[in-house]
């Protein structure tokens, strides 16, 4: 598996606290249940879109295909110097 | 939709008694106050009772609007809030508009006469001045005639006569034929055109006018010629022969015109004055008069009852407002004074109410896309309060570009920040007024699509490097100088974790980004398919529950909801696990990267019952056991349909074959299903099988359009930048700074135009389509009518309607 605990942890509890703990904090008055179901389904949406994304490239079968200049110039300001 | 997800409604009438004339008046009063609250009157019969008061309404509105028509500007704006009149205040009202009309009426015709004799006088003037050269010929023709006489021999007959006059321009010709016809010739006619044309008093039209005149011989050519003026309205004036004479009627002509001036300004004046005073408060009476109408018109809607003498009406009121509605019709009473009480009294009755979803101002944008498709049944699920959020993340998901959802979030907040200054001018633009009404939707469409091109890592198709990539060069300075390109392979070029939010922006300058995007994408819009259509398959539940029909939840909902998720939810649930199980790096070459299923075909195969075939060291299937679990699958699917197909009839005939025996009884069957044949049952219920049925497969592919317009928008949004904002990107000097600008103008304006316009509008109309076919045809039937409230707006438009076409009918 190459997922990473912190990104999967940092993200789940983000959409967590606002998709269930959230609501139950929403003001009460007319509004309260659109209110509850916004946070609701923006937390479920979003955290499903962001999972698919980090899932999908978790293992990856193809790697990019990139130009003698580009991997380069990444190599020298991303950091990881070439051989 | 506040508070619930359906609407409510009660069928009431309620009754007003009415004693007197002013009893009447003062529940006006206490109907304005009720409607206020919105109901929805029945417009069943119209009962002609008000007719009077309401033509009279009409009658001063005319007068009204003919005072204003009057006014040389238009009048300013009524007052706040004019209250209801009083029939005492209305017919006071009445008598001072009757008093106004003929005053200005009066002074209008004033002023018609004085500039008719206003008209004359300068015509004398006029004539005066020409005749007066006609005389200083004449004087020599008359030298010349009585020569001509004394030649003749003949005894002097006398001067000769002339008459002078003014005619028409283009009556001129043919009048001095008639003339010379009528007089066989013996008459001397002249003519002068006068100049500046003079004005009509009484149409306004400018008129040529001809000075003439006529000499002639005789008493009877006199007559004969004074018969032809009168047949060409020409106007005779008396003109005196002699000169001084001519001199002394031109002074006096001149003086009365020089009065006669001042006295038209006078007069202009007072009509002025006067329609100042009534300009003030013309537009408060309109209101107020147009308000009494309402009034009338309400009434009318009342039925009267002549033995209990009271009006009745029958509305629907929402429940939640029943206290309201009770509090104004007391308030009503106290308010008239009147000893006799309004009764509210609730109705059973069989009608289906209207639908009425309460909405404010950010869910009536949302709640009109999906009224456009239908209005929900009375009490049913509201698909609405849903779409808030899942329209705007669908549209995202195809529109995912930072850049462009920033512009969108940017031009929402704008108009929502001015949203108070913007509403007050009212536009006929309808696209304006499109934008203007969905600003929330199209504020949550821009953040979503933020949130989208964040993950996307698109902005304006350049990506962000937030948390530094997870692709490294492994390659040599060998290697690099040799290969123009070159792969990265994951085995060495990948750190191992991915990017943690989002697509790695190493894929940005891949030259093979579509490929790892395209697969990505289309699991995502299936993924999310599927998961939108079980929300849709469940919110049927909540109908189910609703209308406790509990059987339908075994009987219908579980068989589909099995369906959908065990054939299509496994598909998803195989994506999940090859992006989990196959790795480059893993030690069974079986879930190497060499080896990684298709998993479309594995589902086609699941389908089709067919066997994959595989070269060693792969495997056919991912796990084991896959081959048992997926033909149960498939079984446990396909055997809920005839459960769809035939579940509810059956149930129905065996409810209906257990009342029967009861019905000996004198029970009486209304339910309307027993009603139906079972023939048509089934019919319904095959087409509602085959269309689910069908419709599974076909929608879930229809998701696919998610990852097809995404491609599209980062493809066009990447030809924009690389074919065009790059040519001005060259460097290369300061002076280069111009094409740039230049440059710059047009990639922005085609980014305007045809990634967020264009690409907007398709991505809106693509989600609008997903919700109302993919998602609504799961569980939403929308055969409602819409709840209108009562209003006096809504009256006054029906009534300007019909006061147009047809100025005599009061009534609707």
């Amino acid at each position: 598996m190459g997922a990473s605990f912190v990104p999967i942890t940092v993200f789940t509890v983000l959409w967590g606290v606002v998709g269930i703990v959230c609501p139950f904090f929403a003001p009460k008055g007319p509004n309260r249940g659109i209110i509850q179901v916004v946070l609701m389904l923006t937390a479920a949406t979003c955290w499903l879109f962001w999972l698919c994304a980090y899932m999908a490239q978790m293992n990856p079968l193809i790697g990019p295909r990139l130009s003698n200049e580009t991997l380069i110039w990444i190599a020298r300001t991303w950091g990881k110097p070439y051989a | 939709m506040s508070s619930d997800v359906a609407n409510d409604q009660l069928g009431i009438y309620f009754w007003l008694k009415v004693r007197s004339r002013q009893d009447r008046a003062a529940k006006c009063r206490e109907i304005k106050n009720i409607f206020g609250n919105g109901l929805n009157p029945h417009v069943n019969d119209f009962q002609r009772r008000y007719v009077t008061e309401v033509r009279r309404c009409s009658e001063m509105e005319r007068k009204l609007r003919w005072v204003s028509g009057e006014l040389s500007e238009p009048p300013p704006p009524p007052k706040p809030a004019p209250r209801i009149m009083t029939p005492r205040e209305i017919n006071i009202l009445e008598e001072r508009i009757d008093f106004i009309e003929s005053e200005i009426q009066e002074v209008t015709r004033n002023a018609q006469n004085l500039k008719t004799d206003y008209l004359s006088l300068i015509e004398l003037k006029i004539l005066i001045e020409k005749t007066q050269t006609f005389f200083q010929d004449h004087s020599a023709h008359r030298k010349i005639s009585a020569s001509v006489q004394v030649y003749n021999n003949e005894g002097v007959t006398g001067h000769l006569g002339f008459i002078a006059g003014v005619v028409a321009t283009p009556r001129v010709a043919s009048f001095e034929r008639m003339l010379w016809r009528i007089s066989h010739g013996n008459i001397f006619f002249k003519q002068a055109q006068i100049d500046e044309p003079l004005k009509d008093p009484v149409t306004g039209h400018e008129l040529q006018k001809t000075v003439f005149v006529v000499f002639f011989h005789g008493e009877q050519i006199k007559l004969r010629v004074k018969k032809v003026c009168t047949g060409f309205q020409a106007t005779l004036y008396p003109c005196p022969a002699t000169y001084k004479d001519q001199q002394d009627m031109l002074a006096g002509v001149e003086s009365r015109i020089k009065d006669l001036e001042m006295v038209l300004e006078q007069t202009e004046q007072h009509r002025k004055l006067v329609l100042a005073n009534i300009a003030r408060d013309l537009s408060t009476w309109m209101v107020a008069v147009r308000k009494e109408k309402a009034i009338y018109h309400t009434l009318n809607m009342f039925s009267m009852d002549i033995i209990k003498k009271c009006l009745i009406a029958e509305c629907w009121v929402p429940r939640q407002d029943l206290p309201l509605l009770q509090k104004a019709l007391d308030d009503g009473v106290k308010a008239s004074g009147s000893p006799i009480p309004s009764i509210m009294h609730h109705v059973r009755t069989h009608e289906t109410p209207p639908t009425f979803n309460r909405t404010n101002k950010f869910t009536r944008g949302f709640q009109n896309l999906i009224d456009s498709y239908g209005i929900a049944s009375y009490r049913e699920v509201n698909p609405a309060l849903y779409t808030i959020i899942t329209f705007p993340f669908l549209f995202a998901v195809m529109f995912g570009d930072m850049g462009h959802g920033l512009i969108m979030t940017t031009f929402a907040a704008i108009i929502i920040i001015f949203e108070k200054t913007l509403s007050k001018n009212k536009s006929d633009n309808e696209i304006w007024n499109i934008f203007f009404g969905g600003r929330y939707i199209i504020l949550l469409m821009g953040i979503f699509s933020m949130y989208t091109g964040l993950i996307y890592n698109d902005i304006f198709s350049k990506s962000l490097n937030i948390f530094g990539s997870s692709w490294m060069n492994v390659y040599d300075n060998v290697t690099l100088r040799k290969y123009k390109m070159l792969d990265l392979d994951p085995l060495d070029a990948y750190t191992k974790t991915p990017y943690p939010l989002g697509i790695d922006p190493a894929w940005q300058f891949a030259s093979n980004n579509i490929i790892f995007l395209n697969s990505f994408k289309m699991k995502l819009s299936i993924i999310f398919g599927v998961v939108h259509m079980a929300f849709g398959v469940t919110l049927s539940v909540v109908n189910f529950n609703y209308f406790s029909k509990p059987y339908m939840i075994l009987l219908q909902y579980i068989p589909q909801i099995l369906f959908l998720l065990l054939l299509f939810w496994y598909l998803c649930i195989m994506m999940f696990m090859k992006w989990i199980m196959y790795s480059t790096e893993a030690t069974d070459p079986a879930f190497g990267s060499a080896c990684a299923p298709s998993v479309l075909i594995m589902f086609i195969n699941m389908m089709l019952l067919k066997d994959t075939e595989v070269r060693s060291p792969c495997k056919p299937f991912m796990y084991d056991g896959q081959n048992a679990l997926q033909r149960t699958f498939l079984t446990v699917g396909f055997l809920c349909i005839p459960v769809m197909l035939f579940g509810k009839p059956l149930y129905q005939k065996m409810k209906k074959r257990k009342h029967s025996s009861g019905v000996e009884e004198g029970e009486s069957q209304k339910t309307e299903e027993a009603e139906e044949s079972m023939g048509e049952m089934m019919i319904t219920q095959a087409i509602h099988t085959i269309e689910y049925v069908l419709g599974a497969v076909s929608h879930t592919a229809s998701y696919l359009r998610l990852w097809a317009l995404s491609l599209a928008h980062a493809q066009l949004s990447a030809v924009l930048w690389q074919r065009l904002l790059r040519m001005g990107l060259g460097g290369g000097g300061p002076i280069m700074a111009i094409p740039l600008y230049a440059i710059f103008a047009v990639w922005a304006f085609f980014t305007l135009a045809i990634l967020v316009l264009m690409e907007g509008l398709s991505a809106f109309l693509h989600t609008l389509r997903l919700h109302w076919v993919e998602f609504m045809s799961k569980f939403y039937e929308g055969q409602g009518y819409a709840f209108l409230p009562f209003s006096f707006a809504v009256i006054l438009e029906h009534d300007e309607d019909d006061v147009k076409p047809k100025p005599t009918s009061g009534t609707q």
